[in-house]
């Protein structure tokens, strides 16, 4: 152990020992004055430390707000973003005048109706008015907040519009894999026995035959997109189909207030429209090293505090040249590697030998 | 009519446990195995639950402790960490898997060994017989085995500690497939198979005690006692009873079924899944969600598990140190039979991000926030029950006055999170965090530190030492605000849960000397919380004694008992209960003991 360790034990201890003996000794004291005396000077100094925690207490919220305000929620880059924001200064305006008032009658009365010999208590065992009136208005308030939730949330998670881009993200531990359907526009089969991570084959798509699992090879697998950066076009709808290849993970985007568990064997979906470029948010937040981040919001593990996708969002224009830039998986995993080994009539001769198509395999259209 | 039925019954019962005492007084004599370790009498079981849970407490809140040392200091190393931890904390710096493991045991020990164990196992075994006045509880036995359940759990969660492969780490919650496979997780091998060993046991020791508890309630009242009279905290421990017996079992199926996913192939949770090793799992068609409805099943009741005794007790303590009758009993035990009614009906607020259809999800919504109202209805009962009251601040009653300065905290923040739409940004970020720790775990904490300052003269005859209570409530008080309200805007920020280290994150890195900050003044409580322990056990040896029969000058039946109650609480007959437990100021007289008959002349109320 270190120096300081021991010195800091040894404060700790030490401070004990004197807490201890004032503890005793006032204890005597409290005997020798009297019980009722005791009980009244503790009354006083308790009472008054109680206001002074309210007080105080107060100004603290207020402290904390300042020095944090500026830390938390810049503007909300998405549309649902902004709609959840507008819900949360509802509430926070409800709750903090509940808080406020609530708070200050506790310590008020406690302060107040501290005990004193003169004082006779008011013998008030129930008034059925006063029952009502707050039975009735928090039920109004909570009316009001469910009514703005819900119909928040029902746009948040409604279908998206007709024109959105879709996306698979895919979560594994610990990093995210996202895939773009390519030309065809149609996400192909996948099936997770199929996944091999040696052969470059992160998702399982059934590029070929695979007779030992029953698959048939399916060709709008062939040009799909895989990549480790979620691509977004400000302005456009998005709609995400999340995955998991292992255990829960949850795809959540801080800035687009969005979040959504994906599940091994149950895909779940999202969509929202990206407001802002990279580029706009950086000149927003005033911060050059801005990037949107996908983080793991749900316990997935050893490295499930490191789990980060990448996400960038870009006009339709710089989009398009990312995406003619981008090969199909297909072609780097397998095609690619073809031309570089000897040519192998593998892949070929397999074909069309099975004819159904296992039950589990996912295929995914837009 | 039932309840003259019921009154009539308690009162054969008593006539022949009075007869059966006598006996007992005078020809038995204790061992110190019988009257210590395999005690039958309620008042030596509750002691036994608390100081377990005090035991608990006290590891759960060390592990707190260290994991805070890691947020608040991610870059520091402390090599003595490493002689006291070896491999978790390789060359001073706490592993990852260290820290999954640590706070998967904070939850797990303080929300279920501590909170529900240690809080309803002491304050029920301790109360409910001696304040409906039994001699006892309607099965000494199984209230006996309920705390040795309760011992066998603790022995085996404590032994997953020492495995090598480590405890339990997919947080105290267990999802799978995290949970359900070695291959994902270093804890989910051995650690989680002891884990739901230890829990199964627990979930025993609790359907003992509750079923016990809710008899005893029912049927061995003393003669008078109609329900309508007992003490707030009877009823309060009555709900938590049955919210356990209705909700634990469903818990248990859950862990069963994912013990069948862990050995026998089964596919309850578990479809489609890819290990990082390279291998795919045969398992398909189960559903990983499943599980979580299971488990908040119980999650959610659980809350209130821990909750209503708090709530319970501080009423009482409220009432009894204003001097003045708990504002409207029957809205206060209305609104807890509300609560334990919704708490059966909100359990997938938890699950509104995990692919949970979204009308299912409003109507859990709508659910969620009715909640919101008999807790209002209780919040303003208790404000109303200190208006114009002569109030003494005992410890007790300080915790009290914290517990619902608390509770309207942690409360309100519920409303923003059972709001769906609210929920998608604040779901699982320290927002989260902050709201549980705050209203079902500090506050929970304070109403059983009421309930042990105020009870405390009844279990040991002695008091505890009333400066080191104020120094532990004041410096707790205040800490548990600075700790858990910068946390909410850690959550607004949507700093995720369970990260160790946030430097990496460009999102998330603005926060590191608040951190720190949080991270000095948990342990500054904790250590506070250790002079706490220490009173708690030199008071029992070496507190000032206690002289008066009723040091509190309350009503309820607890304090007609001896100083010193031995087995069966009353030396003669039980005493008759005439009135409610709330007399208090009434008709000019500082308290009017529930025993004594209501006079000719008696104001109604």
């Amino acid at each position: 152990m270190s120096l300081t360790t021991i010195f800091i034990l040894a404060i700790l201890l030490l401070g004990f020992l004197i807490t201890f003996q004032i503890a005793k000794a006032s204890e005597y004291v409290g005997i020798l004055k009297g019980e009722k005396k005791t009980l009244e000077q503790n009354n006083r100094i308790n009472a008054f430390l109680l206001i002074l925690f309210l007080v105080g207490g107060l100004i603290g919220v207020y402290c904390c707000h300042e020095l944090f305000k500026g830390k938390i929620l810049g503007e909300a880059a998405s549309d649902h973003g902004q709609k959840i924001d507008k819900m949360l200064h509802l509430t926070v305006i409800i709750t903090g005048a509940v808080f406020v008032l609530t708070q200050v009658l506790l310590f008020w009365f406690a302060f107040k109706y501290q005990y004193s010999e003169k004082r006779k208590v008011y013998y008030l065992p129930h008034n059925n008015t006063l029952e009502l009136i707050w039975t009735v208005v928090p039920a109004i308030f909570l009316t009001v907040l469910v009514g703005y939730g819900l119909f928040y949330w029902f746009k948040i998670t409604g279908d998206p519009p007709k024109d959105a881009m879709v996306v698979e993200v895919t979560g594994k531990q610990f990093n995210w894999i996202m895939r773009y359907p390519g030309k065809d526009d149609v996400f192909g089969r996948k099936y997770y026995k199929n996944i091999s991570d040696k052969d470059d084959n992160s998702l399982g798509l059934i590029w070929s035959d695979v007779p030992e699992l029953n698959l048939k090879a399916d060709k709008a697998a062939q040009d799909d997109i895989v990549t480790d950066k979620l691509m977004l076009v400000a302005g456009k709808p998005v709609k995400l189909i999340i995955g998991s290849r292992d255990v829960i993970h949850d795809v959540g985007l801080v800035h687009f207030r969005m979040k959504m568990d994906a599940v091994p064997g149950t895909p779940t979906t999202m969509w929202f429209t990206p407001l802002y470029t990279t580029k706009e948010m950086k000149v927003k937040t005033n911060n050059p090293d801005f990037v949107y981040e996908i983080s793991c919001d749900q316990m997935c593990g050893k490295g499930h505090y490191s789990m980060k996708g990448q996400v960038e969002v870009v006009t339709q224009a710089e989009f398009d040249v990312w995406m003619i830039s981008q090969k199909a998986k297909y072609q780097t995993a397998v095609l690619d590697k073809q031309k570089t080994d000897k040519p192998a009539a593998d892949t070929t001769a397999k074909a069309a030998v099975v004819s159904n198509v296992a039950p589990n395999t996912v295929a995914v259209k837009k | 009519m039932s309840n003259e039925a019921i009154t009539h019954g308690a009162e054969v019962h008593t006539s022949h446990d009075t007869h059966h005492d006598e006996h007992h007084v005078h020809h038995h004599k204790e061992t110190f195995i019988t009257k210590y370790v395999f005690s039958q009498d309620h008042k030596m079981i509750a002691k036994q639950f608390l100081i377990t849970g005090i035991i608990w407490a006290f590891l759960g809140g060390l592990m707190s402790v260290l994991f805070r040392l890691q947020l608040g200091y991610p870059e520091t190393t402390f090599p003595w960490l490493e002689d006291i931890l070896g491999h978790w904390a390789k060359g001073g710096k706490i592993q990852p898997e260290f820290y999954y493991a640590l706070v998967t045991m904070h939850g797990t020990v303080l929300v279920f060994f501590v909170l529900t164990a240690g809080l309803s196992g002491t304050f029920a075994n301790f109360l409910i017989p001696l304040q409906i006045g039994a001699r006892d509880m309607a099965s000494p036995m199984l209230n006996m085995l309920s705390y040795w359940f309760f011992w066998l759990a603790s022995v085996i969660m404590l032994s997953s500690l020492f495995v090598q492969t480590g405890p339990a780490s997919g947080g105290w919650t267990s999802y799978p497939p995290l949970s359900a496979l070695g291959g994902a997780s270093e804890g989910s091998k051995t650690g989680v198979d002891l884990w739901i060993i230890s829990m199964a046991m627990f979930v025993v020791s609790s359907l003992l005690g509750g079923l016990n508890y809710i008899s005893t309630i029912l049927n061995m009242r003393t003669k008078g006692m109609s329900m309508t009279r007992i003490p707030l905290t009877i009823w309060a421990l009555f709900f938590t009873a049955v919210l356990g017996v209705l909700s634990f079992p469903v818990l248990l199926s859950g862990f069963i079924l994912l013990l069948f996913d862990r050995h026998a192939g089964t596919s309850f949770y578990l479809s489609d899944i890819y290990l990082a090793s390279g291998e795919a799992l045969p398992n398909e068609g189960g559903s990983a969600i499943l599980f979580q409805h299971l488990f908040w099943f119980l999650g959610h009741p659980e809350v209130y598990i821990i909750l209503l005794p708090a709530m319970g007790m501080v009423s009482e303590i409220l009432s009894t140190n204003s001097r003045k009758p708990i504002f409207g009993y029957m809205a206060m035990v209305g609104s807890l039979f509300a609560i334990a009614i919704l708490a059966f009906l909100v359990w997938a607020h938890h699950m509104f991000v995990t692919g949970l259809n979204p009308f299912l999800g409003s109507v859990f919504v709508l659910l969620t926030l009715l909640i919101a109202v008999p807790s209002a209805i209780k919040v303003f009962n208790w404000l109303t029950t200190l208006w114009r009251g002569n109030i003494r601040f005992t410890p007790a009653m300080l915790f009290s006055i914290g517990f619902v300065s608390l509770f309207i905290s942690g409360g309100l923040t519920g409303i923003w999170l059972g709001n769906s739409s609210l929920d998608i940004h604040l779901h699982d970020t320290y927002f989260v965090i902050a709201h549980f720790h705050i209203v079902m775990g500090v506050a929970s904490f304070f109403g059983m530190f009421a309930g042990i300052y105020h009870w405390y003269p009844k279990m040991y005859g002695r008091y505890l030492n009333n400066t080191m209570a104020y120094i532990h409530f004041w410096i707790t008080m205040v800490g548990a605000y600075l700790i858990f309200w910068p946390m909410h805007y850690e959550g607004l920020a949507g700093l995720p849960r369970r990260y160790l280290d946030y430097s990496n994150w460009v999102s998330f890195n603005q926060f590191g000397g608040l951190n720190r900050f949080i991270s000095i003044v948990a342990m500054i409580v904790f250590s506070v919380q250790l002079l706490f322990v220490f009173n708690f056990f030199y008071s029992i040896f070496k507190g000032r004694k206690v002289t008066s029969q009723n040091p509190w000058g309350s009503n309820t039946l607890e304090w007609t008992a001896p100083l010193r109650p031995g087995h069966g609480n009353w030396p003669g007959e039980i005493p008759e209960v005439h009135r409610w437990a709330y007399d208090y100021g009434k008709d000019g007289r500082e308290f009017i003991p529930q025993t004594e008959p209501v006079g000719a002349n008696e104001s109604h109320h």
